[in-house]
């Protein structure tokens, strides 16, 4: 889908969350100079398209008490890597599962994150996704995270031109380095 | 405001209202309405669970690919010796969304966001050329789920 120059402001204007108030797309609609029909109008097409892949809560999961976070890695056959991948993201505590292109000494191509509240779980459910996609032990790995040292919404492409650069106060925006995990 | 600090109703709301938010003239009262919340009751815990730093944001989660840009991870095998160090340049870049230790001989794993796939390769050319390290890029050939859901 080819963004308007209204869908740009839009994604642009939203990039720092929804109003919370009883007309939220009223209220955006004021600050873009457009109606709230027209608000409801561009976000549906936009949901439809699939420019917005979500949208409610976001979660700052390590507040929530979710800080172990693995990155499992398993070296699946290309041609069943869609159904796997598939079984995969429905699996208790894969938050993410991408097919990627393999390097040099690194055979892994399909990825998974699992989002846990102690390590000891998330190694079970590494475990039991492992067996479920029949990856044995020799073609798989599990990369806990240590550290986040910097975590910013991606900015990019027109959405980005058009810009609000607001600065958050929490400094969700900016470089974080965080404390742990 | 700590996990425990959550109450029931929190927790209907984070679990409940982590997709599918509505697009209407009232959408609080109408997502309201599927928790048996009213719309100020949710209104108010929206705001104070956002204050709290418990969510970062209420709103759309776009795909980058959709808004004409793109992501690519990458990896580094980076001395410890000189984490701290690397991680300051890397993290210095514009492109470098996220930056994460890991517990690997590839210890450092990062994700650039770009216009595009050149400037994709561009960003991490300059990376590379920066620390004086291999960069590994692992671009994304298909992705099999989309809701980030973490019940609480």
């Amino acid at each position: 889908m080819e963004l308007t120059e209204t869908d740009a402001r839009l994604v642009a204007a939203l990039r720092d969350g929804l109003p919370v108030t009883a007309r939220p797309y009223a209220a955006l609609g004021e600050r873009l100079g457009l109606s709230e029909a027209t608000v409801l109008a561009r976000l549906t097409a936009l949901r439809e398209a699939g420019v917005v892949r979500r949208f409610g809560a976001i979660v700052r999961h390590r507040a929530l008490g979710y800080t172990a976070n693995a990155m499992c890695v398993f070296d699946v056959p290309d041609a069943g890597a869609a159904d796997l991948g598939r079984r995969a993201a429905r699996h208790p505590g894969v938050t993410l599962c991408y097919r990627r292109r393999r390097a040099a000494g690194w055979p892994y191509n399909l990825y998974c994150m699992i989002h846990g509240r102690d390590h000891g779980r998330v190694l079970e459910l590494y475990e039991a996704l492992a067996d479920d996609l029949g990856v044995a032990e020799g073609a798989r790995a599990i990369l806990f995270s240590r550290r986040c040292f910097k975590q910013t919404a991606g900015c990019y492409g027109r959405a980005a031109a058009a810009g609000s650069g607001a600065q958050r106060p929490d400094g969700a925006r900016g470089a974080t380095v965080m404390a742990a995990r | 405001m700590a996990d425990d600090a959550l109450d029931a109703t929190d927790r209907a709301i984070i679990n409940g209202l982590q997709g599918g938010f509505p697009v209407c003239e009232r959408p609080y009262a109408e997502a309201a309405a599927r928790l048996g919340l009213d719309e100020a009751t949710l209104l108010a815990r929206l705001r104070r669970l956002l204050d709290a730093g418990v969510l970062t944001r209420f709103g759309p989660q776009y795909r980058p690919e959709a808004l004409g840009g793109t992501t690519c991870l990458a990896a580094m095998a980076v001395p410890p010796e000189h984490f701290d160090a690397v991680a300051e340049i890397v993290n210095g870049f514009t492109a470098v969304a996220h930056n994460y230790a890991r517990d690997h001989a590839l210890n450092m794993w990062f994700v650039v966001a770009t216009a595009d796939a050149g400037a994709a390769d561009a960003a991490l050319a300059d990376i590379q050329r920066a620390t004086g390290l291999d960069v590994l890029a692992f671009p994304k050939e298909a992705e099999y789920c989309l809701d980030l859901k973490l019940p609480v």
